[in-house]
């Protein structure tokens, strides 16, 4: 205790010193704790919108079908199997049918996707229930991006071609009864959204899916041949791996900032440990051995740690809270990257990350205080009165 | 006196004439016509002029056919095209680039692509042009086509697996050349329309010289087509149609 009331009097009475370096250190403390937050909270807001939207509780995907291969589509469809057709019929299930079409909005050629899904469907956070007949027409749905690039508005007509099961082309008009805003662009880029049996009739492909994605509550995965189950661990590795990716990234501003802070704390040690030698000599004249000593100048380092986690835990809480609460605004830019992030990240903090990024760096504060006081494990008590190091 | 039974005669005659022609099958006036269009072999050298949104582009090429199932084109012009090879045998077709050097064998998907930004597809070049063999035909009505007669013909698909599944075509009475088609969608929708805007007789066959491809969805003018020279059942060596002549 007395080690402890010893080392709090030293750093406070250093004065401005020790509040520069609790202050850079603080400032890595909440930078890095922000950074972590922003990247868990990311992760979190593209992996529940993509759930939410694309991936429900995983995909059966028909055996020929690729999603980084377009020109699989021709072939990428089949018979919806007879073990899906209860969950379909339970509406834990929904079949997605895709072709490829084209459309000429302004005479301008565009490739396109065609989907066709059920209307009354609830797994996807698509509003499909906007899908109804129009005056005979067939209803279509795109997003506000789609929207944007084709210069298409609701109750517009468009024709749509695309290619029978048979290979003869085929055209209509659609009429786009609804435009949708989401923040996944796989569902919304260069695709046009219809009810899936007028898809089936219009394709020649009846009873016919591409891809059957069952709710987030299905437990039991039945086995389906010629379709392949893509569970949420491997339809969302592509996203966790971009997410490691610029989490690496970030830690290599947060691994500069921490050793700037440390820096601050080693070159304070070391000056502190030079200009206390007489002082060192007293205590040990007086009957403290150096073990001690090295304990008492680690602890004082230390302290810087322990002081900078309660500064910033001062500035930092209503500042980090405020930004969790209202989320970080992201410049439009940001729509293109090919994340499901929306217009503002809400940093996520849970406890772990706040107690293991202060463990850390009171660890790391600790090591760098003691680096220094190895010089006192050599110090002789008559030198260190004269002010000279041994 | 002589003068009116002269135009009785000849009045009798143009009735009988218009009357064969109203008999006429359309299924036999397309076999007339296939026979009309192909030969053994041909060696056709080509100008396309491409009409995009902001400017054109002319590609020029020689293409070598036997039958209707070989054929072989290199492109003359422009310079960034030159040297690019086309080689189609039955159902497949490669394409060389110079570029590349490479020779690549065009997937079924990708012959739905268009050919050099044209209003063509591969497919469409592709296509078995006996068209006896895939469609059958009706004479709808007569018309007049760059002021020669034409029987209007409606094609419809005898197979599933055509690229249109409807035709129209306009058939010079007495050169039995298709003067100008619409191919339609499945729906009946339009999707191109072929215009010969012109003729030209070569080794006493009437053949085009130049027509206009459009497809009526896209912005432009269309494609361009004309033949700067062609000559008929010309011998062709078998080496031609190879892939190794695809580097040479």
């Amino acid at each position: 205790m007395l080690m402890m009331k010893l080392a709090y009097r030293n750093i406070i009475g250093a004065g401005m010193r020790t509040w520069l370096n609790v202050a850079a250190l603080s400032f890595a403390f909440v930078t890095i704790i922000f950074l972590k937050g922003v990247y868990n909270g990311m992760n979190d807001q593209v992996e529940r919108a993509t759930i939410d939207a694309l991936y429900g509780g995983g995909q059966f995907w028909h055996e020929r079908y690729d999603p980084y291969d377009p020109q699989s589509f021709v072939d990428a469809h089949g018979i919806i199997p007879e073990v899906l057709r209860p969950l379909i019929k339970q509406k834990a299930a929904v079949p997605i049918l895709m072709r490829q079409g084209t459309i000429y909005p302004g005479g301008r050629f565009r490739n396109i996707l065609l989907k066709g899904i059920d209307p009354q469907q609830k797994i996807l956070a698509i509003p499909v229930s906007t899908l109804t007949d129009r005056d005979g027409t067939i209803p279509a749905m795109i997003g506000t991006r789609m929207a944007k690039h084709t210069g298409l508005h609701t109750n517009d007509c468009i024709t749509v071609q695309w290619r029978t099961s048979h290979g003869t082309f085929d055209a209509r008009e659609v009429m786009i009864v609804n435009i949708f805003k989401t923040t996944v662009q796989e569902i919304d880029n260069d695709q046009i959204w219809i009810p899936i049996d007028i898809m089936q009739k219009i394709t020649e492909l009846p009873d016919q899916a591409t891809m059957i994605i069952i709710n987030k509550e299905s437990k039991i995965i039945p086995a389906a041949p010629g379709w392949n189950f893509k569970d949420l661990n491997f339809l969302l590795q592509d996203l966790h791996s971009l997410v490691e990716m610029k989490s690496m990234g970030g830690s290599i501003f947060y691994t500069i900032l921490l050793l700037l802070a440390m820096l601050a704390i080693f070159d304070t040690q070391v000056l502190s440990i030079w200009h206390r030698r007489k002082e060192m000599g007293t205590l040990m004249a007086l009957g403290m051995t150096r073990a001690q000593l090295v304990g008492l100048f680690t602890l004082e380092g230390s302290f810087h740690g322990i002081l900078a986690a309660l500064v910033g835990a001062l500035y930092g809480i209503p500042l980090l809270s405020y930004v969790a609460r209202n989320g970080w605004g992201l410049p439009q830019s940001t729509d293109n990257f090919g994340f499901a992030l929306g217009d503002r990240i809400f940093p996520s903090y849970s406890l772990g990350l706040i107690i293991g990024t202060t463990i850390l760096v009171l660890v790391i504060t600790a090591i760098v205080s003691f680096l220094p006081t190895k010089k006192i494990a050599s110090l002789k008590p008559t030198d260190a009165l004269k002010g000279k190091m041994t | 006196m002589l003068m009116k039974p002269l135009c009785h005669s000849l009045c009798i005659i143009i009735s009988l004439l218009s009357l064969h022609a109203q008999t006429v099958s359309g299924d036999d006036i397309l076999m007339r016509v296939d026979r009309a269009m192909n030969s053994k072999t041909r060696i056709i050298t080509s100008t396309m002029v491409i009409h995009g949104r902001r400017d054109s582009r002319t590609v020029e090429s020689v293409s070598h056919q036997r039958g209707t199932n070989d054929a072989f084109t290199e492109y003359l012009a422009p310079a960034r095209e030159k040297g690019t090879k086309m080689l189609k045998l039955n159902d497949m077709l490669w394409t060389y680039s110079p570029s590349a050097d490479r020779t690549i064998l065009i997937s079924q998907h990708m012959l739905r692509q268009s050919v050099m930004g044209s209003d063509l597809s591969y497919e469409d070049m592709m296509e078995d042009p006996h068209l006896p063999n895939l469609y059958s035909a009706v004479v709808s009505s007569e018309d007049t086509v760059k002021e020669r007669a034409c029987w209007v013909l409606d094609l419809s698909a005898k197979k599933d697996d055509i690229a249109y599944y409807s035709r129209r075509v306009w058939i010079d009475k007495v050169r039995y050349i298709i003067l100008r088609e619409h191919l339609f969608a499945k729906s009946g929708k339009l999707l191109k329309t072929v215009d010969i805007t012109d003729m030209i007789n070569v080794q006493n066959r009437w053949t085009i010289k130049s027509a206009l491809y459009k497809d009526v969805f896209k912005e432009g003018k269309g494609t361009e087509f004309y033949i700067n020279s062609i000559r008929f059942d010309e011998v062709i060596p078998d080496h031609i149609f190879t892939k190794a002549s695809l580097r040479r």
